[in-house]
């Protein structure tokens, strides 16, 4: 038995957390970048000035720490969950974009578009009605000892 | 043609390092502490794995190429496109990481990439 009402819980947990802080860094990201404007790296000295307008943005900030959240949560439930599961699981973020890009950024969402996020919020029910994890709880990695 | 290019890097290399940093955490082991400093010890442990950093090298990449289309396009249109990295996922955890890809996983990435071809077409 791989699947449990535990393993399910933290997998779950975590994927929200994902679910919630990954469309956050995005958005401000997407706000942050929009205020940099259009970028231009064609040359050494306009990728050191998009580095350094990016570096400035404290909105830029904000969204990398969220997304910090996010991989973290990402990096951990992965430790135990297939990834063919948490990829298309944690889709529901795409819904969250939509939202908070309609809502924070003001940004257009068509009904059309808004029917493929429901599209894709019906692939991660089904996809969520799989195992989270098919594989053995671990295998060794070549170079890899196990500290203590 | 640069946004389709930066698109491409999203996509491929996005994939492409989630895939080596799932290798990586495979390899640490399931995490079942979750204090604080249990999980910087994980996260530590993970660094000890290449496939950590091929994988945070490849999400970089894929980061650098997200903030680029950023500032060109709305967000609402750049998050969905980026989703098409589902199927290479699906086939990546089956082929790289030897996940048993159920049908009923199948349909269900199937179902996410037809929504995100819809989310496409409904772009303003």
């Amino acid at each position: 038995m791989k699947s449990s009402a535990g393993l399910h819980f933290k997998t779950y947990l975590l994927i929200s957390l994902m679910v919630i802080f990954g469309p956050l860094g995005n958005v401000l990201l997407g706000k942050g970048m929009k205020h940099i404007g259009a970028v231009s790296i064609g040359t050494p000295a306009e990728a050191l000035n998009f580095l350094s307008s990016v570096i400035a943005s404290g909105t830029i900030w904000l969204g990398i720490l969220a997304l910090i959240i996010f991989f973290v949560a990402n990096i951990l439930v992965l430790s135990w969950a297939d990834y063919s599961y948490v990829q298309p699981a944690s889709s529901v973020a795409y819904g969250m974009s939509a939202l908070l890009g309609h809502f924070l950024l003001r940004e257009v969402v068509t009904p059309t578009r808004w029917m493929g996020v429901l599209i894709i919020c019906l692939g991660v029910l089904v996809v969520g009605h799989t195992p989270p994890r098919t594989t053995e709880p671990k295998y060794t990695e070549p170079g890899y000892t196990e500290p203590r | 043609m640069i946004v389709v290019i930066f698109y491409f890097l999203i996509i491929c290399a996005g994939t492409g390092g989630e895939l080596c940093v799932s290798r990586a955490m495979k390899a640490v082991g399931e995490v079942k502490d979750f204090r604080p400093a249990a999980l910087v010890g994980v996260i530590v442990r993970a660094l000890r794995v290449s496939w950590m950093w091929a994988g945070l090298g490849l999400m970089a990449t894929a980061f650098f190429s997200l903030l680029a289309v950023l500032s060109r396009q709305n967000v609402s249109l750049v998050v969905p496109v980026t989703a098409l990295s589902y199927g290479a996922g699906a086939l990546g955890g089956k082929f790289f990481l030897g996940e048993k890809v159920t049908p009923r996983r199948w349909a269900g990435v199937l179902l996410v990439c037809i929504g995100v071809a819809v989310a496409f077409v409904g772009r303003r």
